[in-house]
């Protein structure tokens, strides 16, 4: 069931009112009811992914909680301290994390055997086979959401490890942190302490929730179906054919993929936290206007949030604080110097934050190039970082306005330039790259080749009209108050025509009906 | 102060749904250019008189038939209720539908449909159901003949069917904005100009012969009603060359009707005998009649309507006498348009271009 989708309308209506018409006691089962029958719509196998995901975190957090509860009235009851309670500990917290590995290596073996078992058996042919490419391929399906709910689920374990919060006892209420409907699909990564308690709170209809919830729904309807996929064949014809597509289509294809990932994962990051919002639950917010970021650092503490943070917290601090990073600190202390040795646990952990981010978006080695692409630019900002600060504080007219927007364009650019490791080998990035600052000629955005692209003119308007109206709704939330609010603050009238519009808008413009393949939200493909 | 807000929120409901119904009424194709096809079945609503005769079917039904000349020559009233590519569950419950309005004496339903259970292109089932009045039949007539991806709600809310129309908008879609031109002549589509049947692809030999269940089905509930109303039943085929009608096929129709005491019309077998002269009588080279055809395979019918099976003359009834004079006097007009714009151009600039129309 696909969240753009008259059955995903339809279910959620009657969901909704199924919500508020129950008692509260029986609110969150039948959400849990409500996320399984979601999750059985994509296909019934796939579920069996999802149980043993949700069964082994949920037991081994049981057990973690129950050695540390244990160990800790050991240590009452046999008086221990000092010396004796610290080996104690430590033999505690090894065996702790032997169950915590254990469940980390399931889940995400899991996940690799599902995800990445093609891109390994295509690189054991192209290394041993010549690269035949009639290797013994699978065609399994990736189960629905696998990347999210495993993420999700595996924070939990290692934060109950932590004994950063208490392990949930009731398994149904826990299989409802990790399969809630809403965002299975695509995120946002929610952490155990900031969803689970909202999910199983009993809730009264509360009409401000609600039209809250309808109008953040609207809005990503309106980016998915307005902006992303009127834009989409022409992405689809650029992003396929390189070649052909050379100077100026090079910048026009860069431009219209950006807007079509920003207003496809965003757009269904809306409509996932709006229908979220509908029950009386707040799902973490997963963009902040992230194409106003000034450095690439920025950008991504603005992009893709909650998996920003799940990679930070549960690979970053944990790397950079490794027995194996403290080794490489003292040897790259010894043979490079002290900054070296600073510098090296940050190096490693940020290296390996970037494989893991590049080889979640896409099996590919392109991905593991556009991970580390990121991670080079970032490192490299970072080193020029006092060089740069020196340089605006020599220079008053990098405090201006126009300074700051040259930065979001230059963030904006670089941003969309690795964006093309996603898709090409080096050579076609490098040549592409030569293509737009030296290929290009106004004229060539005319004729056959502009026709070829598959979009109207009226395409392009409604394409250009719906940028311009993201990019407005983006800059009225700089002062980071809600637009929607403002919107409801309108008088009456205005309110109406302002949310009609918009309803029109999608109802018109969108991409949707006969003829629409149900394209998939890009986002839902991890 | 909450009857004002009671006011307001009425008012602000009124505002929408007229703005929904504006742009229903604009965006929904007005079918008035070289495919007509999409007003056949509302204009059935529009017919101010009663009819003996129900003619059901594919453009078999609605291309071969003439009613003006069944009512000119005989006195038979007669309207079709035919799209194209009308499936057996389309006829049938355009058949229930009608019942509601009147009840004719006798069906002649056009088998050609036999062929083809399930629809092939949702062009076809749009231009057939839309202009269904809601009904339960309408519901069950959409219900039994959707595609794969067509959603009921998109019959119920035309707009989100049509919506991606906004781009292609048109003078006719604000001329054509709430209403409709009369396109069919009871639901004849007239058509004057002349192509001589040409050669057709060889036959092409089927696996299976035999009409699929679902075809039956519906075959057998039309029959059904007309027994529980008193109607009597005709199978027709209509004289076109192509596509083939094959002897298996003839041959199931015959044991069918046999089986059930209905008549069975084979016009293409009567070729020579309702004296069609296939270098004159069609327009598309022989797949469909043109007017002359229609006329001439109207002449052979209307006697076996009377003779056998007693469809009363009404041209003594005046009231009737007045409605179809009026019809038959646009009739004429449009006929003779027609002829003039084909003599002079040879060809009618109205259905010109790279296909000839819907008719399947």
């Amino acid at each position: 069931m696909l969240l753009v989708s008259y059955e995903f309308l339809f279910f959620l209506a009657v969901l909704l009112a199924l919500y508020y018409l129950l008692p509260g006691r029986f609110q969150w089962p039948l959400l849990l009811a409500a996320s399984v029958l979601f999750y059985l719509s994509g296909g019934a196998f796939a579920i069996v992914f999802l149980i043993t995901t949700t069964v082994t975190t949920w037991f081994l957090a049981l057990r973690l909680e129950a050695m540390t509860e244990r160990a800790a009235a050991r240590v009452k009851e046999l008086g221990l301290s000092g010396g004796e309670k610290r080996a104690f500990q430590a033999a505690v917290k090894q065996k702790k994390k032997r169950v915590l590995i254990a469940g980390l290596i399931l889940n995400f073996g899991l996940l690799a055997v599902l995800k990445y078992t093609n891109f390994f058996l295509g690189n054991v042919d192209v290394l041993f086979f010549g690269g035949s490419g009639e290797g013994p391929y699978v065609d399994w399906l990736l189960p629905l959401g696998i990347s999210y709910y495993t993420f999700q689920a595996t924070g939990y374990l290692i934060d109950v490890y932590h004994k950063k919060i208490h392990a949930q006892k009731n398994l149904a209420r826990y299989a409802l942190f990790v399969s809630f409907f809403p965002q299975i699909v695509q995120g946002p990564i929610s952490r155990f302490d900031e969803l689970a308690a909202q999910l199983t709170e009993s809730r009264r209809f509360d009409w401000l929730t609600i039209r809250l919830g309808l109008m953040r729904m609207l809005w990503g309807f309106f980016k998915k179906l307005v902006a992303a996929d009127r834009i989409a064949p022409a992405v689809a014809v650029i992003v396929q054919n390189p070649d052909q597509y050379q100077g100026i289509y090079v910048w026009i294809g860069m431009f219209a993929y950006m807007l079509q990932m920003f207003a496809d994962f965003t757009g269904g990051i809306d409509i996932v936290i709006g229908a979220a919002q509908l029950f009386g639950i707040r799902l973490p917010e997963n963009f902040n206007r992230p194409f106003s970021s000034r450095s690439l650092a920025e950008f991504w503490r603005r992009w893709h949030m909650t998996l920003m943070r799940w990679l930070r917290e549960y690979i970053f601090f944990p790397v950079s604080t490794s027995r194996a990073s403290q080794k490489l600190s003292g040897a790259a202390r010894r043979f490079l110097g002290k900054g070296a040795g600073r510098r090296a646990p940050l190096y490693f952990a940020s290296v390996t934050v970037w494989l893991i981010t590049g080889i979640w978006h896409g099996a590919s080695w392109n991905f593991v190039a556009w991970g580390l692409a990121n991670c080079a630019v970032l490192l490299i900002s970072q080193e020029c970082s006092p060089l740069y600060r020196r340089f605006c504080s020599r220079f008053a007219w990098t405090a201006s306005r126009g300074y700051a927007a040259f930065e979001v364009a230059r963030t904006y650019l670089v941003f969309c330039m690795i964006e093309m490791f996603e898709y090409y080998s080096f050579d076609v990035v490098f040549s592409m790259f030569g293509s737009m600052f030296f290929g290009i000629r106004p004229w060539q955005f005319s004729g056959e080749l502009a026709a070829s692209l598959g979009l109207s003119a009226a395409d392009w308007i409604v394409v250009g009209l719906s940028a311009l109206l993201m990019f407005a709704v983006g800059l009225a939330q700089r002062d980071g108050r809600s637009v929607r609010e403002r919107i409801f603050a309108l008088p009456g009238w205005q309110r109406f025509f302002v949310i009609y519009g918009l309803f029109l808008a999608v109802l018109v413009l969108g991409v949707y009906g006969q003829g629409y393949d149900a394209s998939q939200f890009i986002y839902n493909q991890f | 102060m909450r009857g004002k807000k009671l006011g307001g929120v009425l008012l602000a409901a009124a505002v929408a749904a007229a703005g929904l119904w504006g742009l229903t009424c604009l965006l929904v194709p007005k079918y008035t250019g070289r495919v007509v096809e999409g007003n056949f079945t509302a204009e059935y609503y529009r017919e101010e008189s009663p009819h003996d005769v129900l003619i059901l079917g594919d453009c078999e039904a609605y291309e071969n038939i003439s009613p003006v000349t069944l009512w000119r020559e005989y006195g038979i009233t007669s309207y079709i209720r035919g799209n194209a590519q009308q499936l057996m569950s389309q006829s049938y419950y355009l058949l229930k539908d009608a019942l509601r309005e009147e009840k004719p004496e006798t069906v002649i339903l056009s088998i050609s449909a036999m062929q083809q259970a399930e629809q092939s292109n949702e062009t076809y089932n749009r231009m057939t159901l839309d202009g269904m009045r809601w009904s339960r039949e309408k519901l069950e007539a959409i219900l039994a003949s959707r595609m794969e991806g067509e959603h009921l709600i998109e019959y119920v809310f035309p707009l989100l069917r049509f919506h991606s129309r906004w781009a292609e908008l048109g003078g006719e879609d604000l001329t054509w904005f709430a209403d409709r031109p009369l396109v069919t002549h009871s639901g004849y589509y007239m058509r004057a100009d002349v192509r001589p049947a040409g050669t057709f692809p060889a036959e092409r030999r089927r696996s299976n012969y035999e009409f699929e269940e679902k075809a039956y089905e519906y075959l057998d509930r039309i029959r059904e009603l007309c027994e529980e109303e008193g109607i009597a039943l005709i199978l027709f085929k209509a004289p076109s060359l192509y596509p083939v009608w094959y002897d298996q096929w003839d041959m199931q129709i015959e044991e069918y009707a046999k089986a059930y005491g209905l008549a069975y019309l084979n016009a293409l077998e009567e070729i020579d005998v309702i004296g069609i002269d296939f270098s004159e009588d069609t327009y598309d080279g022989g797949l469909h009649m043109n007017v002359y055809g229609a006329e001439k395979v109207s002449r052979w019918l209307g006697p076996v309507l009377q003779k056998q099976f007693g469809v009363p003359d009404r041209r003594g009834d005046a009231a009737l006498s007045a409605v179809w004079e009026a019809k038959a006097a646009r009739y004429d007009a449009e006929k003779q348009s027609q002829e003039e714009e084909f003599a002079r151009l040879g060809y009618l600039t109205r259905f010109s271009g790279d296909e000839t129309g819907a008719s399947d």
